[in-house]
């Protein structure tokens, strides 16, 4: 549902079903929308079976890189004598993305039964959900919705009567963009520094505490109690594009848009109508200009190219970008690019954790040459530089932050050079001043 | 405080450097150990979620800024002694983290964010209306009557309801710069 807006009919609810109703934030509400009946029914079966319908119904990860869940469960040995661990990444930092954020406030239920059901399918007696510290009220509800369920003894050492040990406890973040890499939020939950770790070892190998690990997005393993009670068909049935992308996706919907939100659609509904259906288009006497629709580390689109994307992992490929997160920030026609592109280049220099050289010196290279062009100061071999530091910055440092940084500017240069070049051949910036809604044409002009 | 010349391509100043370097500002109840009566059962609870000591570390600082305001050496020392770690660890790990302050702040902390999503929806305009309305006139600054510290953060993962605001641990959404004064008059 386009949470804080009204549920538009061509929306598909499932997990943003109770988004906005404070009833199913308890217990007693959740258990009388259907809650933990997955979870009863999952404690009754084989690990392995679990794994298959997930693996069955198509379901990737919904935190940005797309990996099929039941595939990632599947490597984690059972009966390898080790402790294994799940950990539920809410850590939900990247630019654009507030979805997780709605799940937990709305329906810390749902996420509480879909760590339990992950947990005992990877063979995990624990489960960690590590949550940014700046959400205060999602900890709450986590809280308190992880205090009841062990009060009522759906979690501890005999869930649900099955005999069976189930743990959940959160873990609050305490300000890192970085930690939301799976690396190194695991080194975050051990107390460390949050710096990503060299993989190989994978997580399933040697994850949290050096043990079998899986890492899951909030979204995705809020996913997973849906398909226990309606089967792994009818998730796969969820789907109007490619068949590998399958099911519902939140996507949050902000910046210049007349209703931002989150909006659930089936995988592959036409990205056009969606922005100006569902979402009521750009603001009044303003057009689009430019969308990032899988939060900020994926390719920007101009509109041209969003309004021709199929909204799934693949068609947002075709056109040159990532579904990502599902973070879709609309920039319109008054907005300068090359300012928000040096504010997106501040921000990876500002959450870098400067273990690697051409991360830590790439992005503060980066933002220091784009606010300068910004500021009417630069030239055309600026232009140069950057590509060529971004192509420094891409495929050669441990963990992506580094490559996020480069691919806004790549794309930013490729499709919007013209307002840099207005930046400097003007010598400041043409939107400064210029009439809203003018457009680059009549800034550049002016 | 002003700002020293920087040349590290950012011109935001880390808290560390913003750090005051004498013992200025360190209160009696700072030299006071943190971990007794609840907060140390409170910590022993937590202990029992993870298989090391360590992994208690980013809890029991939450702790130290609960009951202190801030994350003092003096705290950061109780701590490592506490989880059998050293205080130079502590304070490594203390510094990676942006949301631990490392010298006290005003009795309101305010946390506008100014990041892509929020900037293109007046994000910079909120941030000038709370520094001029809460006289704090500069980031990162506290200001003369001791109420407000406003820092500009990254992505608060609100950006549907921009321009969000964290004053403490109360997060106010869609912000605009006209909602500022009625904002910040009705805080206690």
């Amino acid at each position: 549902m386009g949470f804080p807006h009204r549920s538009h009919p061509r929306e598909t609810p499932v997990l943003s079903q109770h988004f906005g109703d404070p009833d199913a934030r308890s217990l007693a509400g959740w258990r009388q929308r259907g809650g933990y009946r997955a979870l009863e029914q999952a404690l009754t079966m084989e690990p392995a079976a679990i794994v298959g319908i997930v693996k069955e119904s198509g379901l990737r990860g919904r935190g940005g890189a797309g990996f099929p869940t039941g595939l990632k469960w599947s490597f984690m040995k059972p009966g390898d004598g080790k402790p294994h661990y799940l950990c539920c990444n809410a850590d939900e930092s990247e630019p654009g993305t507030f979805k997780d954020r709605e799940i937990m406030r709305w329906t810390p239920h749902a996420l509480v039964e879909g760590c339990a059901i992950g947990a005992y399918a990877i063979g995990a007696e624990t489960a960690y959900v590590y949550i940014r510290g700046e959400f205060t009220e999602p900890l709450q509800r986590m809280t308190d919705a992880v205090r009841e369920a062990y009060a009522e003894g759906i979690l501890g050492p005999n869930a649900l009567g099955s005999g069976k040990r189930v743990d959940v406890y959160v873990h609050k973040g305490a300000g890192a963009y970085i930690c939301g890499e799976e690396t190194a939020l695991m080194n975050s939950l051990e107390g460390r520094r949050g710096n990503p770790r060299i993989k190989p070892p994978f997580p399933a190998v040697a994850g949290l505490f050096g043990k079998p690990t899986t890492i899951n997005n909030v979204e995705t393993l809020a996913a997973v109690p849906h398909i226990i009670n309606n089967g792994a068909e009818w998730y796969k049935a969820m789907c109007q594009g490619n068949p590998k992308s399958t099911g519902t996706k939140l996507y949050s919907v902000c910046g210049n848009i007349a209703r931002p939100g989150n909006y659930e659609v089936v995988m592959g509904f036409p990205f056009k109508d969606f922005l100006y259906d569902l979402c009521g288009g750009p603001p009044p006497g303003r057009r689009f200009k430019a969308i990032i629709p899988g939060g900020s580390s994926v390719p920007i689109q101009t509109i041209a190219e969003a309004e021709a994307t199929v909204m799934d992992y693949e068609g947002f490929v075709a056109e040159g970008t990532m579904l990502g997160s599902g973070g879709v920030i609309c920039i319109d026609d008054a907005q300068c690019m090359v300012k928000q592109i040096a504010r997106l280049a501040r921000f990876y220099a500002h959450e870098s954790c400067a273990q690697c050289t051409q991360c830590r010196e790439g992005t503060a290279w980066t933002t220091k040459i784009m606010e300068r062009i910004e500021a009417g100061q630069g030239t055309r071999e600026d232009l140069d530089t950057l590509l060529e530091i971004a192509d420094n910055m891409t495929g050669k440092t441990i963990c992506v932050l580094s490559d996020s940084c480069a691919v806004p500017v790549v794309s930013g240069i490729q499709k919007f050079r013209d307002e840099f070049e207005a930046h400097i051949t003007q010598q400041r910036c043409p939107f400064r001043g210029a009439a809203a809604g003018g457009g680059v044409a009549t800034a550049v002009a002016a | 405080m002003s700002a020293p010349p920087t040349d590290s391509g950012s011109s935001s100043l880390t808290e560390l450097e913003r750090a005051p370097r004498s013992d200025a500002h360190m209160r009696a109840e700072d030299y006071q150990p943190v971990f007794t009566g609840p907060a140390r059962a409170e910590l022993n609870e937590l202990l029992t979620h993870y298989p090391t000591k360590m992994a208690a570390l980013l809890p029991a600082l939450w702790i130290v800024q609960r009951e202190r305001g801030w994350v003092s050496e003096p705290a950061m020392a109780e701590v490592a002694a506490v989880l059998g770690l050293t205080p130079a660890y502590v304070k490594g790990v203390v510094t990676f983290y942006t949301m631990y302050h490392q010298h006290p702040v005003g009795k309101y902390f305010v946390q506008v964010c100014t990041t892509s999503p929020c900037n293109v929806c007046g994000a910079e305009d909120v941030v000038r209306a709370i520094l001029k309305h809460s006289g704090a006139g500069e980031l990162g600054v506290t200001s003369g009557d001791g109420r407000f510290t406003v820092i500009e953060v990254e992505c608060l993962g609100a950006c549907g309801f921009a321009t969000p605001v964290m004053i403490n641990e109360d997060f106010i959404e869609s912000v605009s710069a006209e909602r500022v004064p009625e904002i910040l008059d009705s805080l206690p």
